[in-house]
């Protein structure tokens, strides 16, 4: 087992995680309430991860982060190092590659919300922004657990964005799937096995917890049973 | 004025709502009347600023109100489905709003009587109690003004009746103007001091509901109400279920709601009334009132007899019973209907 690769994979799946809390929230809040008429557009880009080869991303983000663009050049006199092939440029692309796993199941999950809870909000005195963190992330909780999630998962096992990005630094870039196929192209098929079964293993278990968390029998026991009682 | 409202709202490629509200001081609730699709709620959306003016005014004791955020009006809205937080509790939903809670909670929960609620969950209460904890959480912001959009529509016919003579009960002692949105006439009769009949996204005529309800303006109007007759009566004598109350100079018999009232408007819908010519050997209609036509209306595919019984009564017939009875403005003429034909609205 590489403990290395999984420290690596785990620190950038969870830093990606957050740092997709902290911008999916307002995006899909954005995406599920405005009315702008080119909305869609927005909400293309934000899909675009889902249907581009890992390559192209990973291409297109290295080119920006390089010392050719103005985006990596500003980074440069910033940090005094450039983003291509370090763990700040791989959380970069990490968080553009697993921002549709964020904000779609977020975005649904706030568009679902019953109007006439916001506008009660409204009626009571309570800001927009309030409103948001009272009543429209309870009201979507599961929304917002699921995106969260969701965007761990991914991120634990990309690999094409990364290999483009990050490259394959021990202890900096390597992530558990790099390790994998490193250790098959180095004929280390054992040694494959075991990260591979790991990889699977986690991976289920993510998808479990999503699953369950998006089947209400858990949490509205309380109501079923009232209901029951009528 | 406590409110001039000017409202003109046009929905893309929808319906379009124009009407002219205007509450004065000292006028307790408002009823905004007609049939659904009316533009009812949309006139209460606009006063609450839930939705925005295409053009118009709204000004709230003398503030200008037209683009204020819902946030900074110091209103109280009931939802038609109540609309209850149901991640909260009835206490934090009643304390929602409210930003230091120096016990108001307590104090608004105890008016309302749902102090036994406050640990419950929304979703553990009966749809009577949901609007009480509903009123509750407006109440506790202190507005300075209630809206009430269908308030009674969620519950069932039998919590209806019951919950209908609370909340009359409680606008009145709450001494804060209100306005109701609602399409059953016995809400607007039993909440109202004003009433507006709206349809087609227009007002057709305000003024004191019974006086609506009796002399309609509008044929739309007559159609929304749909009662023709709304008279007062007064039980002199109960016997067996039946009231026999004195109406105008004359008398009749009805169904008796039970209670203690003495006064009530008498309601009677104008096709429940049959004309006969002479009186009837047995019938099982308690009322045959003799009379004398005062007035033949067409109305529609109908014509509206106004009969003096004592008290104008409004019989709708078909024409060709106009004809064949000879119905003529003098004629002498049996007006009979059932007991439970008339509906009694306690006055009180």
């Amino acid at each position: 087992m590489n403990w290395e690769a999984i420290a690596t994979t785990l620190k950038l799946a969870t830093l990606t995680s957050i740092i997709l809390m902290i911008l999916g929230l307002p995006l899909a809040y954005w995406v599920a309430f405005s009315k702008w008429r080119w909305k869609f557009l927005v909400e293309a880009t934000v899909a675009l991860p889902l249907v581009l080869p890992p390559t192209v991303l990973g291409f297109y983000v290295l080119v920006a982060m390089g010392p050719q663009s103005p985006l990596g050049r500003w980074y440069q006199s910033l940090a005094g190092h450039g983003l291509p092939f370090t763990f700040e440029g791989l959380v970069v692309a990490s968080v553009l590659y697993s921002l549709p796993f964020a904000v779609q199941p977020i975005a649904a999950a706030f568009g679902s919300v019953d109007r006439k809870l916001i506008e009660a909000s409204w009626m009571l005195g309570v800001s927009d922004l309030e409103t948001f963190f009272r009543v429209i992330v309870p009201q979507s909780w599961t929304g917002v657990m699921t995106g969260l999630v969701l965007s761990f998962a991914h991120t634990l096992g990309e690999f094409g964005v990364v290999l483009m990005v990050g490259g394959n630094i021990p202890g900096v870039t390597r992530t558990l799937s790099i390790d994998i196929y490193d250790r098959v192209q180095g004929l280390n098929y054992s040694g494959a096995a075991t990260t591979s079964a790991v990889l699977l293993i986690v991976s289920f278990l993510i998808l479990s917890v999503v699953y369950a968390l998006n089947r209400k029998v858990w949490f509205f026991a309380a109501d079923r049973r009232h209901r029951q009682e009528i | 004025m406590l409110l001039i409202a000017d409202i003109d709202k046009r929905f893309d490629g929808g319906p379009q709502v124009q009407a002219s509200v205007r509450i004065p001081h000292g006028v307790s609730i408002t009823i905004l009347f007609g049939p659904s699709g009316a533009g009812k709620t949309t006139v209460l959306r606009c006063i609450a600023g839930l939705e925005k003016l295409t053009a118009g005014r709204i000004v709230f004791e003398g503030r200008d109100w037209t683009n204020l955020a819902p946030q900074k009006r110091p209103l109280g809205y009931l939802f038609q489905e109540y609309a209850l937080f149901p991640h909260l509790r009835v206490r934090d939903n009643i304390g929602y709003g409210v930003k230091r809670q120096t016990g108001i909670v307590d104090r608004v929960a105890a008016k309302l009587k749902v102090h036994d609620l406050l640990d419950r969950w929304p979703s553990e209460l009966s749809g009577g109690q949901q609007q009480r904890v509903a009123l509750a959480r407006a109440l506790a912001r202190g507005p300075r003004m209630l809206l009430l959009d269908e308030p009674l529509s969620a519950l069932d016919a039998a919590t209806r009746d019951h919950v209908r003579s609370e909340l009359a009960l409680l606008l009145r002692s709450l001494g804060i103007p209100a306005i109701v949105v609602t399409h059953d006439w016995v809400d607007a009769l039993t909440l109202g001091d004003q009433m507006l009949v709206m349809s087609g996204g227009r007002v057709l005529q305000t003024g004191p509901p019974q006086e609506v309800f009796t002399r309609p303006q509008h044929r739309e109007v007559a159609a929304a109400v749909g009662v023709e007759t709304v008279v007062a009566g007064r039980v002199i004598r109960r016997d067996g279920g039946i009231a026999f109350l004195q109406v105008g100079s004359g008398g009749l018999a009805a169904a008796d709601p039970g209670g203690d009232d003495v006064d009530f408007y008498v309601c009677i819908r104008g096709e429940d009334v049959t004309l006969e010519k002479g009186r009837a050997e047995q019938s099982s209609a308690r009322n045959h009132l003799s009379g004398l036509v005062l007035e033949v209306v067409p109305a529609g595919v109908l014509t509206k007899v106004v009969v003096d019984a004592g008290f104008e009564l409004v019989a709708l017939v078909t024409r060709q019973a106009v004809e064949d009875l000879g119905l003529i403005k003098g004629s002498n003429i049996f007006a009979v209907f059932k007991a439970s034909a008339v509906h009694l609205i306690p006055k009180s």
